[in-house]
């Protein structure tokens, strides 16, 4: 027993020397910005910034191949600190987060089949594009709420999701994970949002969901200014010029337009 | 005469990956491309050399001596831990392409049950140290031998119209089947 113990710290000991003299003979030189900056970052590595995790994206800074406010967890804060590390002024760069272009909940928007197979939007996507009748419509079975880090989506009651934009850093991976394309990254400053992605024509969309957008044109005319257009009969917000005037909601026959303030941010934990 | 037969029988007759079905985890993870399963081989075959020789020292000079034959895996796993690492520390400095390349795959090897299996089999089938290094170089190259066949044919496979359902890993698995079964045409060369 006591050999036995013996013998083995012995090899251990052994291995762990030869390896501390290997890592000594064989170190390799790391820009200690590098390590710095890996520090201040959030360390979720959830690859909203695009790299592989947060080292990854330390080291991108570093050799200058990634922009230093990249990371979307972080924020204006954590960029300022990358920029002070890299001796750089960062401009603010506007909050952006992720919303959920779908208010057909189960009192707006029938179904046209019963799913009963697996738990997961992807899969019921498979099946006929889900069992909404409507092509666009949110399949609440929470893939989004799945892939979230940050706890950031919920599902209401009505079985749709929807971003709480307080926690949301718009990393990006519900946008991806959603089969049915209808959750958009959208900057925070923006107060008026276009809850639909339905592009059938009119009365096949009103029947789909009572807030289907039926491509009126409503808003394109009342804005005037090209801040609302209507393609393939479902209107759209120009984000890089979004609509101010709250009064084009009333314009809606639908409701599908939205006064949302998603400009809070909670407290960093 | 007796070491050639050895080195037949590694490679081909009782390749690890593809009749023994060792190490089948790096064979299917780092097969994408050849390059990089040129750097896995050479990794693999330096680490499995070296893990053979040293386990056999470790066993034959240290565990039997004092009756501690019971702690052969463990060590033998530390060995194979110490030089895996020890490979990621030379290949960081020498190849950070080749470090990065092989990514998560490096360290892996810690867990390719070939390089384990090759110290093991060399205790079970009681090798001389000169066999048991020859054992492990050879089990080293069948398992290149093995992954550079592999990856050869997944990039033409790649360019090849499969069907959508055997898309990836599915046609992978299939062709990894197939592999093994053109290997066993080896059995009955060596005894």
């Amino acid at each position: 027993m006591i050999v036995a113990t013996c013998v083995l710290a012995g090899l251990g000991l052994v291995a762990g020397l030869g390896l501390g003299l290997a890592a000594k003979f064989f170190a390799v030189e790391v820009d200690p910005r590098q390590e710095e900056i890996g520090d201040i970052l959030p360390g979720a590595n959830c690859g909203g910034c695009g790299y592989a995790g947060c080292s990854d994206f330390a080291k991108g800074v570093v050799e200058g191949k990634a922009a230093p406010d990249a990371c979307p967890v972080g924020g204006a804060e954590t960029a300022a600190d990358i920029g002070r590390i890299m001796g750089i002024t960062i401009e603010e760069k506007e909050r952006s987060v992720a919303l959920v272009l779908c208010q057909g909940d189960s009192t707006a928007a029938p179904t046209k089949f019963h799913y009963n197979g697996m738990t997961s939007c992807a899969s019921a996507a498979l099946v006929g594009g889900g069992d909404k009748l409507c092509g666009a419509g949110c399949l609440g079975l929470a893939d989004c709420q799945m892939v979230c880090p940050f706890g950031a989506i919920e599902m209401t009651e009505g079985g749709i999701a929807r971003v709480i934009s307080e926690r949301c850093t718009s990393c990006g991976k519900c946008v991806t994970a959603c089969p049915k394309n209808i959750i958009q990254i959208v900057p925070a400053s923006a107060p008026i949002h276009i809850l639909c992605r339905n592009t059938d024509k009119g009365g096949v969309a009103r029947k789909a969901c009572t807030y289907a957008c039926i491509g009126c044109k409503k808003c394109e005319k009342f804005t005037g200014d090209g801040s609302m257009v209507v393609t393939n009969a479902l209107a759209s917000t120009d984000y890089t010029n979004p609509p101010q005037d709250p009064a084009v909601i009333g314009e809606c026959p639908n409701a599908c337009i939205k006064e949302l303030d998603l400009s809070k941010k909670a407290v960093q934990h | 005469m007796e070491l050639i037969l050895l080195v037949v029988s590694a490679i081909f007759v009782n390749n690890f990956v593809l009749m023994q079905f060792l190490g089948i985890c790096p064979f299917l993870g780092v097969s994408k491309k050849l390059s990089t399963a040129v750097g896995m081989t050479g990794a693999v075959v330096f680490v499995m050399t070296m893990a053979s020789v040293i386990s056999w020292l470790v066993y034959h000079k240290l565990l039997v001596p004092n009756d501690l034959v019971f702690l052969k895996i463990i060590a033998f796993i530390l060995i194979i831990a110490t030089m895996v690492q020890f490979v990621e520390l030379v290949l960081q400095k020498l190849s950070p392409k080749l470090y990065a390349s092989l990514g998560i795959f490096l360290p892996l090897i810690t867990t390719n049950c070939a390089v384990l299996g090759a110290a093991t089999l060399n205790i079970q089938n009681e090798h001389t140290l000169a066999q048991a290094t020859v054992f492990g170089a050879a089990g080293g190259l069948g398992f290149g031998l093995a992954i550079l066949l592999f990856a050869g044919i997944r990039e033409v496979l790649e360019l090849a119209d499969t069907p959508k359902a055997f898309k990836g890993t599915a046609i992978a698995l299939v062709t990894a089947g197939i592999l093994s079964m053109a290997f066993m045409g080896f059995t009955g060369l060596v005894k």
